[in-house]
């Protein structure tokens, strides 16, 4: 099972800014609400952008790993 | 005298909802014509789009030949609308930067570098845009004054000509406005 049983991994390695966010908001909607998804981008905006976005729509980031070069997001959706 | 707590919860409420900039939306004013402010206009209305606003672009002036297809043409224009139509960009992909073009050689190597960074262009943003719902306002004055026909706009899904109330009335009720 995959960490904080995430259903699947969005990978956006090397999106730039605006793209990660705008992805997870089209994509979030791909699975069910209450399930995880890992999200993979190599964008440090992503780090405050990210949480933003949670904020203003909902969702929940549960958690954040950062790697050199790759941050990875554990977002939950919550609607 | 009693007082009837909910109706007034209620007339309190409807007053909130109306008040000016109380909705969770952006409108902006698209108004230059340069590459790099259609670059900035675009990103932060799909990045607005994602985070549930709902967003409101209004081009006008400047910012209409942007919304030009290369691809179509228009019938019917007299001489100065035919000078306007080949003076303006025909189309997002033929804007130039606003600084540093250097006779096409900075705009060039801008793309180049935006490519190899892999940095969406106009194409990729606005086709996001019309995912996520942004909707396009133009001005109906500035195509007229410019000559230009709505039959030589962009194929996009939310797109309208309208007049500067209906803008106002948008951004009245939104909680960002910009002006680009």
């Amino acid at each position: 099972m995959a960490e904080h049983d995430a259903v699947k991994t969005y990978d956006y390695k090397g999106l730039a800014c605006p793209m990660p966010v705008v992805r997870i908001s089209q994509e979030i909607g791909k699975i069910a609400v209450g399930q995880v998804v890992e999200v993979l981008t190599t964008d440090p905006g992503a780090l405050s952008d990210f949480p933003a976005w949670a904020k203003n729509t909902g969702h929940e980031i549960v958690d954040t790993k950062q790697t050199p070069g790759l941050i990875t997001f554990f977002v939950r959706r919550k609607k | 005298m009693a007082i009837d707590v909910e109706k007034e919860i209620a007339a309190i409420k409807a007053q909130l909802g109306d008040r000016p900039g109380a909705k969770n939306k952006l409108s902006m004013i698209v108004f230059s014509g340069e590459l790099d402010k259609h670059l900035a206009s675009m990103i932060i209305a799909t990045g607005a789009a994602a985070m549930g606003m709902e967003v409101v672009l209004f081009y006008t002036f400047w910012g209409t030949a942007a919304l030009r297809d290369p691809k179509k043409g228009a019938k019917g224009k007299n001489l100065i609308s035919k000078m306007f139509g080949i003076m303006l960009p025909r189309g997002r992909n033929k804007l130039i930067l606003s600084n540093m073009h250097m006779l096409g050689a900075g705009t060039a190597m801008m793309k180049g570098l935006m490519k190899k960074k892999n940095i969406a262009g106009l194409d990729q943003l606005f086709e996001a845009a019309g995912m996520l719902g942004v909707k396009i306002y133009i001005c109906q004055m500035s195509m007229d004054l410019m000559g230009m026909k709505m039959e030589e706009m962009i194929d996009y899904p939310n797109l309208e000509v309208v007049g500067v109330a209906t803008f106002l009335d948008h951004a009245k009720e939104s909680s960002v406005q910009l002006f680009l």
